[in-house]
């Protein structure tokens, strides 16, 4: 039997709510999942027995290079306040700055995982005025830099691996690590952000149910509509890199398909998008945020003619809650 | 005397402390201390109102939902507007499907692992409930973690995912179901019906949730082996270990109401039991002390005019957390107090029984969740049918530019108050107590200590443990949130 892969998960600066997300991974869950890949769970604050004295003996040892880490998994964002000190965050039972935790275990772990977006880049946990100084692993924002610093790498080499996300979807961090212990997931398989690139090459407009309406411009004007999110209601799905509407949350969720927008909450510093979050930015009546890439008045000219061609159907169904108009039926003549 | 402090302490949500002063194998004095600052009422100054819809979720990964239900609600009384029938059903739904995973998950991931550690191994009870209940490799836990992961299938149907959803919104909720969703729910909760009655109640939820007097929850115990089901395996143990000694309080216990009903008001009734009468609750007597607080001191606030301003100095300090007080009083808050002011007979029959089983303690801590998955689940199956396919879920909810709202909500471990203000159109004030805040609180200025900090004093502490076991049962009867509690 080969060695288990061990993982230490700390949480920092956040709600705990990517922990929840992934104790709801879908079947056969959470523990067989892990056991798959021989992966252990050394100690996690949600499910492990030890507490206390016995938990910090294991971070001790760790530390001090006596006790073998693979990887190691932070949650929540580092807290760097007040005044540079770390005190926003101190680790129980330690009287240490938990952000001097993470920088120890970091140097021992064979690589760190940033999880969540609060983890990568700060997140919610830094949203302006951002009091408690919050920042991520190896970005504050879309700014390298960060708890660990720009040029940090772990001692395989890798830089933190980051899976933004508000919560992160439990596949996301399972499939990560799978691909991890295995050793299948190496620089070339990290984007700028250094989020895994199978993951995070995908938009969330990739498999949104409202794609239909998307083509032809027919929007949701008000919560609870079927249509489009994007022209009124703030959505920025098809600007968000994440795979949501494919792998879908839940048993078939998602945030489009629950009728609300898509805050694009796996990007660094979507927190501050200078908006407000359900409501889109517009410049002379069309929305900002466009899709990254097609060019600007292609897309104008598009929308205006598939505003000008949309089906009754569609545009009445856009602003109702259920379908008022059902697809024409073709009957087959005999 | 000695001290000893004991954290980090997990299988809570989020960062805890807890200090203790210890004579005679006992706990003689404890201040609990959260040790994590986040800061999210100042984010809210600002913005525009709706935006609290998407940043509150994010004070907690476990309480999610209940912060966006309490801002929603907050923001509808500043609109003065409700959400129709759909929208009051759709979200009761999704709030109520987050208080019973948190339940389980409490007794099951939580509370449970403690009476498999080693230091239990010579019980009469231990090798069964090792072989169900040990962290990690029990067999229990990937089971209810399985029955949850299935039941939060009504939050990926209605609410998109969780945590973290915008779906519950002032005017309703934004998914309308239809009658396919009516279907699917119903079969959600079926399968979770049948885990809580074959392996936590082993009978029917209603039979359980019909006790209604000591003699007959005692005459349902032993029906069976302690081993034929979860709650009949704990009871048996804490029997054993006289539990119902433990973590024992008789404080004034508070619940603003849970899951707005069919009817006017709520499924469970707000209000208040002090002095062991049952008494309307006045939210205006509620008032926010700091003064053991790493916050900028003053006299207390109540939470339309508090502030949450850090202060790493304040000498005396030791928590992140504020002690809110009714009417001067700390209170207790959860499930347990949400049920005995509904009402609930067993509940009210243990609490008022005399001597050692008396007050709340650890056992009715866990027996009122228990109680709690009982009746919500039938609420739940009721709610469903009551939707109508087709009807309107929401309505718009145009906010005043300037003007003032309040959200009071029950979230899994009780009395959860969001308090608004805006002006100028944006949010000028945003206050949050969490039901963590006050069971977790620490000293008010008079120097009264808050609700754990009382329960925990006369604690056994055994000699040479480092993370006493009695310590853990009562910490973890409240199924604290640390993460709310800082917000």
């Amino acid at each position: 039997m080969p060695k288990p892969w061990s993982v230490l998960w700390l949480q920092s600066g956040g709600c705990g709510g990517c922990s929840m997300a992934l104790s709801c991974a879908e079947p056969p869950g959470l523990y067989a999942r892990l056991a798959a890949f021989g992966i252990e769970l050394l100690w996690h604050p949600s499910l492990s027995e030890a507490s206390g004295a016995e938990v910090i003996a294991l971070l001790e040892a760790i530390a001090a290079g006596e006790r073998p880490l693979d990887c190691l998994c932070i949650e929540g964002a580092l807290l760097r306040g007040p005044h540079g000190s770390g005190r926003f965050h101190v680790l129980g039972g330690t009287g240490v700055p938990t952000i001097d935790w993470v920088r120890r275990l970091a140097a021992r772990a064979r690589c760190t995982v940033a999880v969540g977006s609060c983890a990568v880049s700060g997140g919610f946990s830094a949203c302006a005025p951002n009091p408690t100084e919050a920042c991520g692993l190896q970005f504050e924002d879309a700014r390298r830099g960060g708890a660990l610093g720009a040029d940090w790498r772990s001692p395989s080499g890798l830089p933190v691996i980051a899976l933004g996300g508000c919560a992160v979807h439990p596949d996301w961090v399972l499939e990560t690590l799978a691909a991890l212990a295995l050793g299948e997931l190496d620089a070339g398989g990290l984007d700028a952000f250094g989020r895994p690139r199978a993951i995070y090459e995908r938009l969330v407009h990739h498999g949104c149910p409202r794609n239909e309406y998307y083509e032809y411009k027919a929007s949701a004007e008000k919560p609870s509509d079927l249509g489009c999110l994007m022209e009124h209601l703030g959505c920025r799905g098809t600007q968000a890199h994440a795979d949501c509407n494919e792998r879908v949350w839940n048993g078939g969720g998602s945030c489009t398909r629950a009728g609300f927008a898509c805050i694009d909450c796996v990007a660094p510093g979507f927190q501050n998008p200078g908006h407000a979050f359900q409501r889109t930015p517009k410049l002379g009546g069309i929305p900002v945020g466009l899709p990254t890439d097609m060019p600007k008045a292609w897309f104008v000219a598009l929308a205006s003619l598939a505003k000008a061609a949309t089906p009754a159907r569609v545009r009445e169904n856009a602003v109702a809650d259920h379908p008022v108009v059902p697809p024409k039926m073709h009957v087959r003549k005999p | 005397m000695s001290r000893l402090v004991v954290g980090p302490f997990n299988r809570v949500e989020g960062d805890l402390e807890v200090r203790l002063d210890l004579a005679d194998g006992r706990v003689r004095s404890a201040e609990v201390s959260a040790p994590l600052y986040r800061g999210f009422e100042a984010m809210l100054i600002g913005r525009v109102p709706e935006d609290a819809l998407a940043i509150v979720p994010r004070l907690c990964g476990i309480c999610s939902v209940s912060q966006s239900a309490a801002a929603a609600f907050a923001l509808a009384d500043a609109a003065g507007i409700s959400a129709p029938p759909n929208g009051q059903l759709a979200a009761n739904l999704v709030l109520a499907c987050e208080n019973l995973a948190d339940h389980l998950a409490h007794f099951y991931l939580f509370f449970m692992p403690d009476f498999a550690r080693p230091a239990y191994a010579q019980r009469p009870w231990f090798p069964a409930v090792h072989a169900r209940f040990a962290a990690g490799g029990g067999t229990a836990g990937p089971e209810a973690m399985a029955a949850r992961t299935a039941f939060f299938h009504i939050a990926g149907l209605l609410a998109g995912k969780w945590p973290h959803t915008l779906a519950l919104a002032p005017g309703g909720t934004t998914r309308a179901p239809g009658t396919g969703e009516k279907i699917r729910l119903r079969l959600v909760l079926a399968g979770f019906r049948q885990f809580l009655e074959t392996r936590l109640f082993g009978c029917a939820l209603e039979a359980f949730a019909g006790l209604a007097t000591p003699a007959q929850l005692a005459g349902w115990q032993h029906a069976a082996a302690p081993e034929s089901c979860d709650l009949r395996l704990f009871l048996h143990a804490a029997d054993e270990l006289g539990l119902a000694g433990l973590g024992r309080l008789d404080l004034p216990l508070m619940s603003f109401g849970a899951y707005v009903s069919e009817a006017d008001g709520r499924l469970f009734r707000a209000g208040l039991i002090a002095d062991g009468a049952l008494h309307a609750l006045d939210p205006g007597d509620i008032r926010e002390d700091t003064s053991h607080a790493w916050l900028r001191s003053g006299p207390p606030l109540p939470p339309t005019a508090g502030r949450t301003e850090p202060d790493i100095d304040v000498p005396g300090a030791y928590t992140w957390c504020k002690a809110p007080r009714l009417s001067g009083r700390p209170v207790e808050v959860g499930a347990l107090a949400r049920q005995l002011v509904d009402g609930q007979p067993l509940l009210r029959a243990l609490h008022g029984g005399n001597g050692r089983n008396g007050g709340t303690n650890v056992v009715a801590r866990v027996l009122a969740r228990a109680v709690e998955l009982a009746r919500v689940v039938p609420a739940m199956e009721r709610w469903s049918s009551l939707l109508e396919a087709g009807a309107p879920c929401c309505v718009p909810a145009p906010l005043p530019a300037g003007g003032s709202g309040i959200g009071l909500i029950e979230a899994a471990r009780g009395s959860l108050g969001h308090w608004l203000g805006i002006d100028g159109g944006r949010i000028h004030h945003y206050q949050i107590i969490a039901p963590t805040t006050w069971n977790f609180s620490p000293r008010s200025a008079d120097g009264v200590p808050g609700p754990l900090e009382q329960a925990l004093i006369g604690t056994a502490v055994e000699p040479g443990e480092t993370v006493p076991l009695a310590v853990q049962h009562v910490v973890r009867s409240f199924d604290p949130c640390m993460s709310c509690t800082v917000h």
